[in-house]
């Protein structure tokens, strides 16, 4: 049966496969790959914040090494496709590791760990120079040609990151549907109710860290690729603080909620600082304003006060005087 | 052979010894009552029944197999289930998904990413009869928030019942419970199958001592009485224990 959502899902297909077509301009086509490339990192956090619970402030960390894996392999000698998979590999090894430490813990102590763990893969990106090049970073100097289709172009790189974009958002909506989603869920909200009826509440965890690690992995090479470039500075703490405020901001534990918020954090670097200087003022009054008026994120927040409306429209129409439940006096 | 075989159990917290030697032989199908004053150690030995902490010394058998060393998630596989005192429920979650994650956790497709997990019509089936018997199927949609406390007991009990365990411990079912529900959580208990034994923590004896066959006395972690309904009533010690004289 279709419904209203498979409806607006099918036009927000239409749009972002007609996007370079009305925008036209390769500088704002290249700004909505960066948007896609950082909502499939978002919603790769989102698995652990939203869904685990589990707040990570390192997986710029494993941007990075995914990054730096794929420059490397291909500063070798090696093909994409080779470069891509040992990217990954590397990934997955050191998301395992990564999860294997900071599963010791949850909450604060969770979140410290990962960001010692962040700040390590950064002070080796920064001081192990003869892997690294330190500082001046590694040049990536050719994209992908899949298919034989060069992906040098801004039209032809958005459309190979917009299909990545909507495997990541189709494996993320059946992960959230699936049993081992709900699994997720359900450590996060009764770790030790959950062990009582069975599950080993670590394993799950550490799966969700790899399923997480391995999209992370994948935003972090299609960075390299739309950058052609790796440095210190994409492990740095404030990469893994951008992308939390990109999934908190949305909208945690929502599929929308990361890519809205992937949107407005790059469009804010991208598009605003071009006209405001001071751009880092005013996304942190967004950021402020979201938080103030929809704590629950900027997706199911505009979702509760739709409802509220409609709510408030219909009862003024039958001329009742119905208040929402938020301010229903008990 | 026993359900339940406890062997000189213990545990200190610090300086604090909560548990001291306590023995417990629960056989199948029985019916015991675990009471005590506050502060006795009777959740602190469920817990270590459960394998939610470790003991200092002593054992824990199941059906005759040593659990003492097995992680706690494995004992439910094993066929033991447990509530809390505090209720501990999924409260983002309907009903009906509170239940099913009581069904999934002993079901390989717990670890499946692929499927939908609404699809899965024999689990959700089996979540609303485990509902029906306790009552509270036609709102199996409705949102866990939006219960009853005693709704939520009994949602509890559902989750608990519906992996059909072997052993099911009740930590103090009764708890903020009204007369009136008290009174259908009794009937709900006293309908659970012969072939699952219950161990049971409760404080209100009008609707524990009806339940019991046998009933232990726990003061300060250690059996201090043991024995039928009679016999720990009639004992004195109980007596000095509740009411210091």
């Amino acid at each position: 049966m279709i419904t209203p959502r498979h409806g607006a899902s099918a036009l927000a297909i239409l749009a972002l496969l007609s996007l370079p077509v009305w925008v036209g301009n390769p500088y704002y086509i290249n700004i909505a790959s960066q948007i896609l490339l950082f909502a499939v990192f978002a919603l790769a956090l989102n698995v652990l914040v939203g869904y685990g619970g589990l707040v990570s402030l390192g997986h710029a960390g494993l941007f990075a090494i995914a990054g730096y894996a794929g420059a490397l392999a291909l500063q070798a000698g090696h093909g994409h496709f080779a470069a891509d998979l040992f990217a990954i590999v590397v990934t997955l090894a050191a998301s395992a590791v990564f999860a294997v430490l900071a599963l010791r813990s949850t909450g604060i102590g969770f979140l410290m760990i990962t960001l010692a763990l962040g700040q390590i893969v950064w002070g080796i990106a920064y001081r192990w120079a003869s892997l690294t090049n330190g500082d001046n970073g590694i040049n990536v100097t050719t994209r992908p040609a899949p298919f034989g289709i060069s992906l040098s172009r801004a039209d032809t790189f958005y459309y190979a990151t917009l299909l990545i974009f909507l495997f990541a958002v189709l494996t993320m909506t059946v992960f959230v549907r699936s049993p081992f989603g709900a699994s997720l869920r359900g450590t996060r909200d009764q770790a030790r109710r959950m062990t009582a009826l069975g599950y080993n509440v670590w394993l799950v965890r550490f799966l969700a860290f790899l399923f997480s690690g391995f999209w992370t992995g994948i935003a972090g090479l299609l960075f390299i690729y739309y950058n052609q470039f790796v440095s210190p500075q994409v492990a740095a703490l404030t990469g893994s603080a951008e992308v939390l405020l990109m999934v908190i901001s949305g909208g945690t534990a929502t599929l929308l909620g990361p890519i809205a918020g992937a949107a407005i954090v790059v469009i804010m670097k991208n598009v605003v600082s071009a006209y405001i200087v001071r751009w880092n003022l005013v996304l942190g009054v967004i950021f402020i304003v979201i938080i103030t008026f929809m704590p629950e994120g900027l997706v199911p927040g505009s979702v509760r006060l739709w409802r509220w409306s409609w709510q408030k429209l219909r009862a003024r129409r039958n001329g009742v005087a119905v208040r929402p439940a938020e301010e229903r006096v008990p | 052979m026993t359900a339940l075989c406890v062997n000189n159990l213990s545990k200190s917290f610090g300086g604090l010894r909560v548990t001291a030697n306590v023995n417990l032989n629960v056989a199948p199908g029985e019916r015991r009552l675990i009471i005590g004053p506050n502060g006795a150690g009777k959740t602190t030995l469920f817990n270590l029944i459960t394998g939610e902490i470790a003991p200092d010394s002593g054992s824990v058998l199941l059906f005759d197999q040593d659990i003492t060393r097995v992680p706690s998630h494995r004992r439910a596989h094993l066929g033991m289930a447990r509530t809390y005192q505090i209720i501990t429920l999924f409260p983002y979650d309907t009903i009906l998904r509170n239940v099913t994650l009581a069904l999934l956790g002993l079901s390989r497709l717990r670890w499946d990413p692929f499927i939908d997990i609404d699809l899965q019509h024999d689990l959700i089936d089996r979540a609303r009869e485990a509902l029906a018997r306790v009552g509270l199927d036609h709102i199996a949609h409705r949102p866990l928030s939006e219960t009853a406390y005693g709704e939520r007991r009994r949602v509890e009990i559902a989750m608990a019942l519906a992996p059909a365990p072997k052993v099911l411990l009740l930590d103090e079912p009764f708890a903020g419970l009204s007369i009136d529900e008290r009174r259908d959580v009794r009937d709900l208990l006293q309908k659970i199958p012969r072939d699952v034994t219950v161990v049971m923590i409760e404080h209100n004896m009008d609707v524990a001592l009806d339940f019991a066959e046998r009933i232990t006395l726990l003061h300060f972690g250690e059996v201090i009485v043991e024995g039928t309904r009679s016999e720990v009533v009639a004992d004195p010690r109980t007596r000095e224990v509740y009411l210091g004289h």
